[in-house]
């Protein structure tokens, strides 16, 4: 048994365990209908999954990698071999995701124990089932060592983050939020569809291993800028690239921790976690790289600007993370895949931290609104967990954020892609700002009076925000430690430090000490004041193309259905109809006239035989 | 006499009854005509079987009166029960299988 089997079979164990553990609730009714057994079940199989695969990451970090890092068994029989395979593919980028993933799975799993503790039982049972598929589906999706197993676990995931947003269905906002993150991504699934058949067409393969052998070869024919144009699409919706962000700021619907996993391990890595896992292909063409950077870059400081005029705690981190994403995405297209990918991993962690600290003040408050929020001074339990992920989230050294987003500005500059670099230079001084702009106003501002704010978060929340904020912090340390060096100028620590230092005195003296008035600002900024508070009308420009277009089309398609396909049947019925009436009239009934007719019919008959004969 | 002579007169009658068949209202008339018919074809297989010297013939006309008389006992039952259900006869009265 090799080393590599070994590792294959671990990876195995932590995508059957969550299975295992959705089936059961799924089939088994008893159980899912009883929250603490279902709670159980879940938490059980996502914790075994975690073991196994921090067991399998550790055993194979350090060999050395093989040629062909995945088991596969064949799918789809043709002649001439498999047209598909199924399997496991085993690398270092696969194995760093299978810990991220099930590690906030679990946390996420245990908060919401306690965080749902006031929902009905059956619908908790349902809440542990999801997510079971859920932490299943990623886990599929990371490990898949062929474009088309990956597709199969991407709509997965994409379905099960559709059944948690929409978990209070009886909520219309949250089934319109729920369907619109379906609709929004598939928009960019039927790009990313296109473009695996395509290059299936030109390559003759799913595989990741042979693609990327072909594509060092040379050996890809076809039109390979569009092929991975359309591919790209898909990490488009997925990873809430403008301009199919939309979705993410209203998926804020659903529960808070089911927010949490959306944004940190599942669902939104999945696009950049793509466009990493298959880099060696677009790095063929370059000019998709180039739009991805740009595509990313903005997307990256439009966020940013719409945070900052966000009062909803959970939709300024929903537009934190698409900020977040444009800056993985940005280091992906200026040629640092890495990069962009370390900053996924490390935002994974503290971005699980800041939805779940978020819940805990939720929780306390009643509300969403950070206006209406504040006096949480004196509860560092509450606070220093948040102001941990918020202080990495900000890129302040020795937090994990400070490394990877330094990584990524160095790569966008040894891109030489300058405006791109300047907007996220921008951005990373607005990150600083709204983040900050967040933690004044939720936990230190001054109390509001008759504010009935409960103090007393459940153990099991606080215990996984305390975790997870001591994770973010050895993470640092060990990055800062570990000699992690950053091929860039030497300026370039300074100037991030200095933007997040900048970010936060100015939230600092705009929402703590009341020298700037925000209002005034706002005014300075009027044009992007305004169309940030309109989200620059992106929502409504899809609200339009749905309404005007989608609906219009439809109107046509069923105008069509029912008065031309349904009008020739309808015709046809009615001619048979009368026909039937018309002919109905030669039954008499009298018996002569049937009399009449047999010797008539005879009589030509006999007539007939004779002239034959004749 | 030849063989044609019998023959005509069998087709007159059974284009006689045939007629009144088709033409009579009341239904005791059309018996009537479906009787003549029959004894139209009894006068043919008489006269077939003298001029063949064949007696099957005259056998058939035999069992043919013997039907004859049942159909007529149980056709003239049917009007019967017809006029108790009915009060008529009329046959353009009795149109119950109209469509």
């Amino acid at each position: 048994m090799t080393p590599r089997v070994g590792s294959a079979t671990l990876a195995l164990v932590v995508l059957g365990l969550p299975f295992a553990g959705f089936l059961l609730l799924a089939l088994v009714r008893p159980l899912r209908r009883s929250a603490p057994a279902a709670a159980a079940v879940s938490v059980a199989a996502v914790a075994g999954a975690l073991v196994a695969a921090v067991a399998a990451f550790a055993g194979a970090r350090d060999r050395a990698p093989l040629s062909s890092p995945s088991t596969t068994w064949s799918w789809i029989p043709a002649d001439g071999g498999p047209m598909a395979t199924v399997g496991v593919m085993v690398d270092e980028l696969s194995l760093t995701m299978l810990v991220l993933v099930t590690l906030v799975s679990l946390m996420v799993q245990v908060y919401s124990w306690a965080y749902l503790a006031d929902e009905p039982r059956p619908s908790l049972g349902r809440y542990y089932t999801y997510q079971s598929l859920f932490a299943f589906s990623m886990l599929g999706l990371v490990l898949s060592p062929t474009f088309i197993q990956m597709f199969v676990f991407w709509e997965l995931v994409g379905l099960c983050s559709y059944l948690l947003i929409g978990f209070w269905y009886d909520r219309p906002a949250a089934a319109r939020a729920a369907v619109k993150a379906f609709w929004i991504t598939k928009l960019g699934d039927l790009g990313f569809v296109a473009g695996i058949v395509m290059l299936w067409a030109s390559a003759g393969t799913f595989d990741f291993v042979e693609l990327f052998r072909l594509a060092a070869a040379g050996g890809l024919a076809g039109d390979l800028s569009l092929i991975m144009f359309l591919v790209y699409l898909g990490a488009v919706g997925k990873s809430a690239q403008f301009p199919l962000h939309v979705w993410l700021p209203d998926a804020m619907e659903g529960p808070t921790p089911v927010s949490a996993l959306i944004h940190a391990a599942t669902m939104v890595t999945a696009g950049v976690f793509m466009v990493t896992r298959a880099f060696p292909l677009f790095q063929l063409v370059p000019d998709v790289l180039g739009l991805i950077a740009w595509v990313g870059a903005f997307t990256a400081l439009l966020a940013a600007s719409m945070a900052c005029v966000e009062n909803d705690i959970k939709r300024v981190l929903a537009y934190s993370t698409i900020s977040q994403l444009g800056y993985m995405m940005a280091a992906a297209g200026a040629g640092a895949p890495s990069a962009g990918f370390a900053h996924l991993v490390a935002h994974g962690i503290f971005k699980a931290l800041l939805f779940l600290g978020a819940g805990i003040v939720i929780h306390v408050f009643h509300t969403n609104d950070v206006f209406r929020m504040g006096g949480l001074r004196g509860h560092p339990w509450i606070w220093l967990p948040f102001l941990v992920a918020t202080l990495a989230l900000a890129g302040v050294w020795p937090l994990p954020g400070f490394f990877t987003k330094e990584a990524i500005l160095a790569g966008v500059l040894e891109g030489h892609l300058r405006l791109p670099f300047l907007m996220l230079v921008v951005t990373a001084f607005l990150t600083a700002f709204y983040m900050f702009r967040v933690v004044f106003l939720a936990f230190f501002a001054h109390p509001h009076p008759g504010d009935r704010a409960h103090h007393a978060v459940p153990a099991p929340m606080d215990w996984v925000c305390r975790l997870l904020a001591a994770l973010t912090v050895a993470l640092g340390v060990g990055l800062a430690l570990g000699g992690h060096h950053v091929e860039g100028p030497a300026w370039l620590p300074w100037l991030s430090l200095g933007l997040a230092g900048g970010g936060i005195a100015l939230a600092w003296a705009t929402y703590q000490r009341g020298l700037v008035d925000p209002d005034r600002m706002a005014g300075w900024l009027r044009p992007i004041d305004w169309g940030a508070r309109r989200r620059y009308g992106l929502d409504g420009f899809f609200a339009a193309l749905y309404r005007r277009v989608l609906l219009a089309f439809a109107r046509l398609v069923g105008w069509v259905d029912r008065y031309l396909v349904d009008g020739v049947l309808n015709v046809l019925s009615a001619w048979t109809l009368r026909a039937g009436d018309r002919l109905r009239r030669l039954q008499t009934g009298l018996p002569q006239d049937y009399v009449y007719g047999v010797a008539l019919g005879a009589l030509v008959l006999f007539v007939l035989a004779q002239w034959r004969m004749r | 006499m030849p063989l044609g002579a019998y023959l005509a007169l069998a087709a007159a009658v059974f284009a006689i009854g045939l007629f009144g068949v088709l033409t009579r209202r009341n239904a005791v008339g059309i018996l009537l005509g479906i009787e003549l018919m029959l004894n139209a074809v009894n006068i043919n297989l008489v006269a077939f079987a003298r001029f063949h010297a064949d007696l099957g013939g005259m056998l058939f006309t035999l069992f043919t009166i013997a039907i004859t008389v049942a159909e007529v006992a149980v056709g003239l039952a049917i009007v019967i029960v017809i006029f108790r259900v009915r009060r008529t006869v009329e046959a353009d009265h009795l149109d119950l299988l109209r469509g």
